[in-house]
């Protein structure tokens, strides 16, 4: 098979040249060369082969269409590319991988037995740091949990105990001014808000005595209502909805009370008030109104109905592009000061989950690896502190209770893939849960799965990868990365401490560049570095021998989705016929297909691209907003086509982006199952 | 609520404004638009939903005006415990003695004289965010001294002591370098170590210590059990967190507490050795920590960060701690921050109270108030002015740019102008009182030209 492609490597460039290493024994260098071959060299690979007892056997993977000329089904591609090293060779090699992709498990569709214990060999490799981590943080967090509900019972019972106590100065004694809120209803000057809670709280049972049907009735009456008003062509018809439907809704349901009524309809600006009642709402209706990930933000309904359940007051951008509209877009700059003015206001998010979604808002934490720990810590503390309400079940509550917290940080910024295979995974847990486990027993399972996740899924696919992808350096080298990743950066980092003498190039990009914080902390350790920005991509890229790229995303057509600016850098490396390596931890993979950048991405602040820092003269675009013919795109992300990539390095191992649908496959259970 | 703890340092009878505070009127019920100044805050804490709070006041008679006050305006609507301090303790002091009472994660200091509409939830929220171990508020002070006359005797005065020398990073989030604008005659010293760490610092005098800060539990408490000689926060705590940012003793202190200490701050703890146990993975998170320390993760752990919170232009922010700062917000609060009031204007932007009886051919101008019960006789005119409750004033009085207390009695063709009149303050027949700040001293008078 080998022989009968490899005159094609001579002839066509597309053919991509992979080897599956097993790194349990460190490669000899020897080997490392022979495997990172570059497209476009000319010397078949087939001495490669006769090595005696390698791990490691290259692979001709053609691209998707001589596979198919081939004679090849799309949906057999992946499986006919994994194929190809199944020889016997590989067979006694098996058992050895630590972590690796292991062709010949997924080919012969046999049990994940063996899988699990490679990984967990993986584990124990690293197994002298795992098991303190997750005791530290257990403990602390149960420590914290005990203390925290404790805190204002304490505070009762030192009032009465002041006085005394050491110290130059003596303790004061406290003593209760007024108490707060023990008659229903009081009005003071400031006490609205108070008010309508409480008025919300009587209402509540009531709303959910409503049958289906009545629901139903209200809802129908309301349309008929809006459908009136239109057609009596009201100038404000918001106002004389609003009118029309108490109307109508009185005499359809007796039951409610007058305010209640109200409540609800309004439509006028959001205020603190609302949004309680909002939040307040059932949790079925809740989840109904939560805006599903990827939601169509062109659609206009859908937009209004998850504004009103905002808990960020978002102002939409201005003169946004047309292709783009399905995305949000708000104006940025407003959110985060509207956000800080309600912090406290945020009552149902817990303290770490609000910490997390303003570290969001703000920047102050960016990258998938980042977003994806900061997050499930924050849930790995708001689960220490959960309790369940009475006459509720913990696996119902604490998933709404985490699809709150979830929607709330969608509302700082959208998540992204690696951070939702997160949540999946941790929901998952939640409804596995043995309904046996008492409801602190259960808290500390999860506690610890989320510690787990964090370790194996990104603390050790990283070494793994870090040992991977370091096979692929050799001295003299050029290595050019894109942006920040850190991934790469360890790498990098691993290699020179081994001693491998190689010179990296940083390419950067506006507005965020940030290569530079790379840059400053590569040089810092002593690396040779050159730094450039992606206008100079195709000068630089004569002298680069390889590119390690991260990614935020694999997704199942071996699509990267990473950066903006990766797909530009892939595309040069590869018409200079220079390798792609792209560094991506296997839980950041996605079943999605996706062929463009378009479907979905995120939108970044637009103000950021018209303004040049420290170039105050640059001031054409100011008021840019006020012009309706002008639109400013500011993309987050883009998809590199998988043609472009000529290797993924994973925790599994490292393999053509064509297995990318296996890995997805195979381990999706395991994913999730941990 | 958010893991916060919210203490109103209300002060007691502030030597500063001698003549307007007294046994009977602490600082804290001083009138600012007929309503006492602690009050403006309460209401801001009440509006950003903190309804448990610590209000400290010096003096024990002070402190039981202030909570008999507190509980007749606030009952029903929160839940607040009022502290009682020996005077001259200071505000480190005050904290000191209530330190004992804290237990959430991090504390909201206030200062009961502010008078502001900054949401004090941003301050909060920034200080999260940063995970600081103090956040201060810094705001723009407020133009200061009448505008129209042409008072500007005190002024520079006034400026030098409000404003403070603050050194920020240039993402003006870390705060740097602070002092207070006394020791603006001597030398700036800024260390060296911050300024190799952060690179750039920009030194501004234009921004005021509004005296709202977010403070770490643990640290404030550290700090006070170590140095007891501290006597202010403003003066001491808060300028040596900012100076030991980068050696740090406390963190440090903090870590050890930690361990043996069962508190809410492990969490957060953890969060930084889980962080800095995978500093490569997360670099961006970690980004400014490395900034400060770009040497080694150990380090990054003895630093602790101190942040700033500054308001925008557009927020009102002034502290009541002058005479002229009380003349001042009293011309505001009905002027241009009447949103603070509280009160609904009329349409002539101004609010007369319906029980107030005016003569004939008196005019009330806008930005002035007149409180309930008060009486005035024919021809008067009264322009940027506050009148209190239950004051007499006799005809032809002209009353401009001042502040008069209750139960004043101003007799026929007075001028009063750009002063302030205390309670009870008898004005005979045609005096003429101009830039007074702090007239009624003795609570009668008889006829005396200024």
């Amino acid at each position: 098979m080998d022989l009968r492609r490899a005159p094609r490597t001579v002839i066509d460039p597309k053919v991509r040249q992979v080897g599956f290493v097993t790194p349990g024994a460190a490669p000899p260098p020897a080997r490392s060369h022979s495997v990172a071959t570059d497209a476009c060299s000319t010397s078949p690979p087939a001495p490669d082969l006769s090595l005696p007892g390698s791990s490691i056997s290259p692979v001709m993977i053609p691209p998707p269409r001589h596979a198919s000329a081939d004679g090849l089904s799309s949906l057999t591609r992946p499986a006919a590319a994994v194929h190809v090293p199944a020889s016997p060779l590989r067979h006694d090699t098996v058992q050895i991988p630590i972590g690796s992709y292991n062709p010949s498990e997924i080919l012969l569709g046999s049990s994940p037995m063996i899988s699990p214990s490679s990984r967990l060999d993986a584990g124990s490799e690293f197994s002298d740091e795992v098991p303190t981590s997750a005791w530290l943080s257990r403990r602390g967090s149960g420590k914290f949990a005990s203390s925290f509900p404790a805190s204002s019972g304490e505070m009762m019972a030192m009032k009465t105990t002041g006085g005394g106590g050491g110290g130059n100065t003596p303790k004061s004694s406290l003593t209760t001014a007024s108490v707060v809120k023990t008659l229903p209803g009081v009005s003071e000057k400031d006490g609205g808000a108070l008010i309508e809670m409480q008025n919300e709280g009587t209402s509540k049972p009531q709303k959910q005595k409503t049958s289906k049907a009545e629901r139903r009735a209200i809802q129908e009456a309301q349309r008929a209502a809006k459908a009136a008003a239109k057609e009596a062509g009201g100038v404000k018809p918001s106002a004389s909805s609003g009118g029309a439907i108490p109307a109508l809704k009185q005499g359809k349901v007796v039951k409610h009370s007058p305010q209640k009524k109200d409540g609800p309809q309004v439509t006028a600006p959001v205020t603190t008030s609302e949004k309680k009642v909002v939040d307040r709402l059932p949790e079925k209706d809740r989840k109904k109104d939560v805006p599903h990930p990827r939601m169509q933000f062109d659609d206009k309904h859908r937009v209004e109905k998850a504004k009103r359940r905002a808990v960020v007051n978002q102002s939409e951008a201005r003169n946004r592009v047309e292709l783009f509209r399905h995305l949000p877009q708000y104006i940025h700059g407003t959110q985060l000061p509207d956000l800080e003015s309600k912090f406290f206001q945020l009552d149902p998010m817990h303290p770490s989950v609000c910490k997390v979604g303003l570290q969001y808002l703000s920047g102050d934490i960016s990258g998938g690896n980042a977003r994806c720990i900061a997050m499930l810590l924050a849930f790995k503390e708001a689960i220490g502190d959960y309790t369940t309400p009475p006459e509720k079940a913990l696996v119902r509550d604490l998933t709404a209770k985490i699809s709150s917290y979830v929607s709330f940080l969608i509302e700082c910024r959208p998540l992204s893939i690696s951070m939702g295979n997160a949540i999946r995974f941790l929901k998952n847990r939640i409804a596995k849960l043995p309904h046996t486990l008492s409801e602190s027993e259960a808290k500390s399972s999860l506690q610890s799965d989320i510690d787990r996740f964090i370790n194996e899924k990104i603390v050790i696919a990283d070494k793994v990868i870090v040992r991977h992808a370091v096979t692929k350096i050799r001295d003299g080298d050029v290595l050019l990365t894109y942006g920040s990743s850190s991934v790469v950066e360890m790498i990098f980092l691993y290699a020179h401490e081994l001693g491998k003498h190689f010179r990296v190039v940083v390419v950067d990009s506006r507005p965020n560049l940030e290569g530079q914080a790379l840059l400053r902390r590569l040089v810092a350790k002593g690396l040779n570095c050159t730094y450039t920005h992606i206008n100079a991509i195709s000068y630089i890229m004569h002298e680069v021998t390889r590119v390690f790229l991260g990614a935020s995303s694999v997704l199942s057509n071996g699509t990267v989705y990473s950066r903006v600016g990766t797909a530009c850098v892939a595309m040069a490396a590869h018409a200079f016929q220079v390798p792609v390596l792209i560094c991506c931890e296997a839980y950041k993979f996605h079943e999605r297909v996706q062929l463009d950048s378009i479907c979905s991405n995120e939108l970044g602040d637009p103000d950021v691209i018209s303004m040049v820092p420290g170039r105050k003269y640059l001031n054409h675009l100011d008021n840019w907003a006020d012009n309706e013919n002008l639109q400013l795109l500011n993309l987050t992300y883009d998809a590199t086509p998988s043609d472009y990539v000529s290797m993924i390095i994973t925790d599994y191992g490292m393999l053509p982006p064509t297995s990318v649908p296996v890995i997805v496959r195979e381990y999706r259970r395991e994913h999730l199952w941990i | 609520m958010m893991d916060f703890q919210v203490v109103v340092l209300a002060g007691g009878t502030a030597k500063k404004l001698a003549p307007l505070v007294s046994k009977e009127v602490p600082k804290a019920l001083l009138p600012v638009a007929n309503r006492p100044v602690l009050s403006y805050v309460l209401e801001l804490l009440e509006s950003s939903n903190l309804k448990d709070l610590i209000v400290v006041v010096e003096g024990e008679d002070a402190a039981l005006r202030v909570g008999g006050w507190i509980s007749g305006a606030y009952v029903d609507r929160l839940h607040v415990e009022v502290a009682a301090v020996p005077e001259d303790v200071g505000t480190a002091g005050a904290l000191r003695a209530v330190a004992h009472h804290l237990t959430a994660n991090d504390v909201l200091i206030v200062s009961g004289d502010l008078v502001s509409d900054v949401p004090p939830g941003a301050v909060a929220a920034t200080h999260r965010r940063h995970g600081a171990v103090v956040t201060t508020l810094l705001c723009y002070a407020p133009v200061s001294g009448p505008s129209d006359t042409g008072s500007s005797a005190g002024k520079d005065k006034v400026k030098k002591s409000r404003y403070n020398i603050v050194g920020l990073d240039p993402t003006r989030q870390l705060l740097l370098h602070i002092a207070a604008g006394a020791e603006v005659e001597k030398d700036i010293r800024v260390q060296k170590n911050i300024l190799r760490a952060v690179g750039q610092l920009e030194i501004r005098a234009d921004l005021m210590d509004a005296h709202m800060y977010a403070f770490k539990r643990t640290v404030l408490q550290d700090v006070l059990d170590q140095k007891d000689t501290f006597h202010s926060i403003r003066q001491d705590v808060l300028p040596y967190l900012v100076r030991t940012q980068l050696r740090s003793e406390i963190s440090a202190n903090g870590l050890h507490k930690v361990e043996d200490n069962a508190n809410g701050r492990v969490s957060s703890q953890n969060y930084v050795t889980w962080m800095s146990q995978h500093r490569e993975i997360a670099p961006s998170a970690y980004q400014e920590l490395l900034a400060l320390s770009p040497r080694s993760p150990e380090n990054a752990l003895r630093t602790h960060k101190c942040c700033a919170y500054i308001a925008s232009k557009s927020k009102y922010c002034a502290r009541l701690n002058s005479i002229q700062a009380f003349s001042d917000i009293n011309r505001d609060v009905v002027g241009e921050a009447s949103h603070l009031s509280g009160y609904s204007f009329s349409s002539q932007n101004n609010i007369i109270h319906p029980s107030a009886e005016l003569g004939s051919k008196t005019t009330v101008g806008p930005q002035c108030m007149l409180a309930e019960g008060s009486q005035m006789g024919d021809k008067c005119s009264v322009k940027r002015s506050i009148i209190g409750r239950h004051c007499r004033i006799g005809s032809n009085v002209k009353i401009v740019n001042s502040v008069v207390m209750n139960h004043v009695t101003i007799e026929d063709g007075c001028l009063v102008q750009g002063s302030v009149i205390c309670s009870n303050v008898h004005l005979q027949e045609r005096v003429v009182l101009k830039d007074c700040q702090e007239f009624g001293v003795c609570s009668s008078c008889c006829r005396s030209h200024l």
